[in-house]
């Protein structure tokens, strides 16, 4: 496996200028003549249907809901950055990029952030330009507000709702595609193999999921934009239907998967309560701009909040972190929560809980203005917990909510399969080992919106593509060998249901491989999973037949393939020898339980080759060269 | 939390597909928690009824936080059950109490035919904003974000038309199965814009228009899908909507799509 990424040599600030000037293009002329896949319509997939196809390419766009308009990054809340610095605060383009790989902890390449940084003022132009309604002062002009990892405010919002308006923007830029002729909308598809002739991605085979059909499509290039795999861990704020299926059967055709370990677990979260529960409920990291975290100081006190006074409460946050304080970022705030919930010093009947407290903020700024700035999160706590936020403190606990890790991707955003494209949450490109706050949204639209138009551009004018039909042996192939897993996971006719085996891989990988890591942890939870693993394949019941609309099978085959990533997970967790942002392996801190980084040894990202069938996957590096910032000990002291 | 649980009887309509003949089919929900969602009670069910080797039943279904709007059912005749401003995923058990019967069906209109179960095709919304509701801007061509003033009050009104997720309970909810909470609230949110006002009239018309054609029903002010959504979209949307109809179809040079 070759790992070129392809950054432009020269000045930072100039490389994405250099690069877009020396990709070929493709003549207006000539774009019709290309067909490109989009397997998903989140932020990254809708806006790469929308502008490739205004630049005349053909677009098919597939998505497993029913309506492009509900995958998944609608449910994103708080905002997205842009160094706009319209507060006049201090903010440049090179500081949101050396947050963004601080707030990384240095595991992300210089000239993949740096762009990202330039590009964002781009997307809040466009974004506003496509009728989004952002947040506004009284004079008209846009509002921002703080996010953790950044001193300074630049994350814009509508709501919290957020991702909503934006994701409905790329769907209406979409819907504008369809109804131009330029994209053909294929809803409730779901991807089941990616098809390679000549060893490039020349198309995709789906399953109809209304009639259960087999369908081969064929395309010049394959943009993947199928978001991340938090629901490796069963309970997650991701959406019930987010899956790693598609980014692993691309991993199995030979894609390399970077940092699997890198997932991100979300400080905010309204905590697990029952065995039944299928999700957890984000509360936006925006309620930390008000919001006071505590904890009681003594161990096992189960006095109502209320009664406990002032100086009985810890405000660890605001303790450990005194310049960030409670916008200290994501990782370092879930570890901290943990540490004191460890202590036995967590809240609410399971001890698995901190208090997210807006007493002071609503005493200093008043009800109404806390109800305007948060008032759909209060309502959705309410919703959910049954308390009135605006009187008693949340609980919150961290949970799992984006994976940094993905498909691996050069500076063109293209895996190591030629012809295959991944944005978004599948790559794994920016955000290093840790995603700052508001930087999702702003990833997916760049990817989507001001990078794939032009990298595909390049691989298309320079690749020779010869004609290929559907009834190409690569398609008839793949097709059998989807249907025949298909048929396997109908045969087995268990005992179990699918969820169970759900629910049981997610309790190990949170247990061994969540906000704490060890060796002994991992190596046992392999071994748990592939038994695990074993048994689902013996055991599993699927209802139904697959010539039928059948949710029962579809999480079938996500499951089975979650059981087959999490080792994955497990092995770069492993492999990793050092602690950085998310991922924290024990052996390797310092004395006040911060990660602690080894950047002579570690300072790479680790791609993983599949080998085969029952064979261990090849480790692969890539070294992240560092010429332009300082490789620091992160502090937000 | 309360730790509670609740039995309750449910009476699901069944239909294997958009052809076949539907009927109500009984079950018991035993043991719920009263902390679980709807549709986490409805997962209780299908676990047990996949064990006992009957087929489960097909709900749609993805965020369960209230902002997909994948999610929907009519429970006791209220398009996402006896809750204001809840959709079915963020409708708590704790709302019903024990030995109720709940009768649940899926959306019904013409326009939204059964795929199967609960399970419903809203394609026919897409199609309303592929009449037009969107801007026509393609990406590089936006002027500088700041460039273009909008009063705060126009972009919180065209805030709470935009919050609309498409569920289409508006729909299910109105006796004449009109879309027009649906599309005035998209019409409104561009109308309410500067951004937006360049391709109003003809937005108005086209939008309305392929409302018409894909079998959606007129309003006649029953109110019903203000008080069934949830996201507490106004039927003010609606008037405006109607508003923008009328200027578009007396004073513009757009014509009426055909």
């Amino acid at each position: 496996m070759q790992l070129d990424a392809k950054i432009p040599a020269g000045p930072l600030e100039g490389k994405w200028d250099r690069q877009r000037f020396e990709l070929k293009l493709v003549n207006p002329a000539n774009k019709r003549k290309f067909d490109l896949i989009v397997v998903g319509t989140g932020l990254a997939g809708g806006s790469a249907s929308a502008s490739l196809a205004e630049l005349g390419y053909n677009v098919k766009t597939f998505c497993i809901q029913d309506s492009p308009r509900r995958a998944h990054s609608i449910a994103a809340q708080g905002g997205i950055n842009a160094a706009k610095n319209y507060p006049n605060d201090g903010d440049s383009i090179w500081r949101l990029f050396y947050d963004t790989i601080k707030g990384g902890d240095f595991r992300a390449r210089e000239g993949n952030v740096y762009r990202l940084a330039q590009v964002s003022n781009w997307i809040i132009d466009h974004c506003v330009a496509q009728g989004i309604p952002f947040a506004r002062e009284y004079g008209g002009l846009l509002a921002n507000r703080s996010f953790g990892g950044a001193q300074v405010s630049r994350t814009f919002y509508a709501r919290g709702q957020t991702g909503q308006q934006l994701l409905l923007g790329a769907y209406s830029s979409l819907m504008r595609q369809v109804a131009a002729g330029r994209v053909t909308m294929f809803p409730r598809r779901e991807m089941l193999d990616l098809v390679l002739v000549d060893g490039a991605a020349r198309g995709i085979v789906v399953r109809n999921l209304i009639t259960g059909e087999m369908e081969r499509h064929t395309a010049h290039a394959v943009v993947l934009a199928t978001g991340g795999y938090g629901n490796v861990f069963y309970l997650s704020t991701n959406g019930m239907a987010s899956n790693v299926t598609a980014a692993y059967r691309c991993y199995k055709k030979g894609a390399g998967f970077a940092n699997p370990c890198f997932t991100q677990i979300h400080p905010t979260c309204i905590p697990v309560h029952g065995d039944y529960q299928s999700k957890l409920t984000l509360m936006s990291e925006s309620l930390r701009n008000d919001g006071r975290v505590w904890v009681p100081k003594k161990p096992g006190d189960t006095r109502r909040p209320e009664d406990i006074p002032e100086d009985e409460r810890d405000y660890y946050l605001e303790r450990m972190y005194p310049s960030f304080g409670n916008l200290a970022p994501r990782d370092i705030s879930s570890r901290a929560a943990k540490l004191v919930c460890d202590q036995g010093r967590g809240v609410g009947p399971t001890g698995r809980a901190v208090y997210l407290d807006f007493a002071e903020a609503i005493q200093r700024l008043g009800k109404a203005e806390i109800e305007a700035r948060y008032g759909n999160l209060f309502q959705m706590y309410e919703k959910i917990v049954a308390e009135d936020p605006y009187k008693t403190p949340m609980m919150i606990y961290p949970a799992s909510h984006y994976t940094m890790g993905g498909l691996w991707v050069d500076y063109n955003l293209m895996s190591t399969i030629p012809g295959l494209f991944v944005l978004g949450e599948a790559n794994f490109s920016d955000h290093g080992a840790n995603r700052l706050g508001a930087s999702a949204l702003m990833q997916g639209l760049a990817d989507g919106y001001f990078i794939i138009p032009y990298t595909t551009g390049g691989y298309l004018a320079g690749a020779r593509l010869p004609e290929v039909s559907a009834d190409h042996a690569a398609f008839k192939e793949s097709e059998a060998a989807a249907r025949q897993r298909i048929d396997r996971l109908l045969k087995v006719k268990g005992q179990r249901t699918v969820a169970s085996f759900h629910r049981d891989l997610g309790q190990i990988m949170w247990e061994y491989c969540g906000m704490g890591r060890n060796d002994e942890g991992l190596a046992k939870a392999r071994k748990l999973v592939a038994d695990l693993r074993a048994e689902f394949w013996e055991n599993v019941r699927v209802p139904g037949a697959d010539t039928d609309f059948n949710q029962g099978l579809e999480n079938a085959g996500r499951v089975a393939d979650f059981l087959e990533f999490a080792d994955l997970m497990l092995l770069d967790a492993l492999a990793r020898r050092e602690s950085c942002g998310c991922h924290f392996n024990e052996a390797f801190q310092t004395e006040d339980h911060e990660a602690l980084r080894d950047d002579e040894n570690m300072a790479h990202v680790a791609v993983w080759e599949y080998a085969g069938e029952g064979r261990e996957p090849v480790f692969h590096k890539e070294p992240l060269v560092f010429e332009f910032v300082k490789l620091a000990t992160r502090s937000y002291k | 939390m309360s730790g509670r649980t609740i039995n309750l009887t449910l009476r699901v309509w069944r239909q294997q597909g958009p052809g076949a003949p539907g009927r109500l089919e009984t079950y018991q929900a035993e043991n719920i928690s009263t902390d679980a969602s709807f549709l986490e009670m409805l997962d209780i069910v299908n676990e047990r009824l996949t064990l006992e080797g009957r087929e489960p039943i097909a709900f749609d279904q993805d965020c369960r936080e209230g902002i997909c709007g994948m999610c929907g059912a009519v429970v006791n005749g209220r398009p996402h059950g006896p809750e204001r401003e809840t959709t079915l995923c963020q409708l708590h058990m704790r709302h019903f109490r024990d030995g109720d019967t709940l009768i649940i069906e899926p959306f019904r209109a013409r326009a939204l035919p059964v795929v199967k179960d609960l399970a419903v095709d809203r394609g026919a919304l897409d199609q309303i904003i592929i009449a037009g509701g969107y801007i026509s801007v393609n990406t590089g061509q936006a002027p500088e974000a700041n460039s273009l003033p909008v009063p705060r009050d126009d972009a919180e009104l065209a805030m709470d038309a935009a919050a609309c997720i498409g569920c289409g309970a508006c729909i299910a909810a109105c006796p004449n199965a009109s879309a027009m909470l649906f599309t005035g609230a998209k019409i409104s949110q561009f109308a309410l814009l500067p951004q937006g006002r360049p391709e109003a009239a003809r937005r108005a018309l086209s939008m309305l228009a392929r409302m018409d054609k894909l079998g959606f029903g007129n309003c006649s002010n029953h109110k019903e899908c203000e008080m069934e959504c949830p996201k507490g979209i106004s039927i003010s949307n609606i008037a405006r909507m109607n508003r923008e109809f009328l200027k578009a179809a007396l004073l513009s040079r757009e014509k009426i799509p055909a």
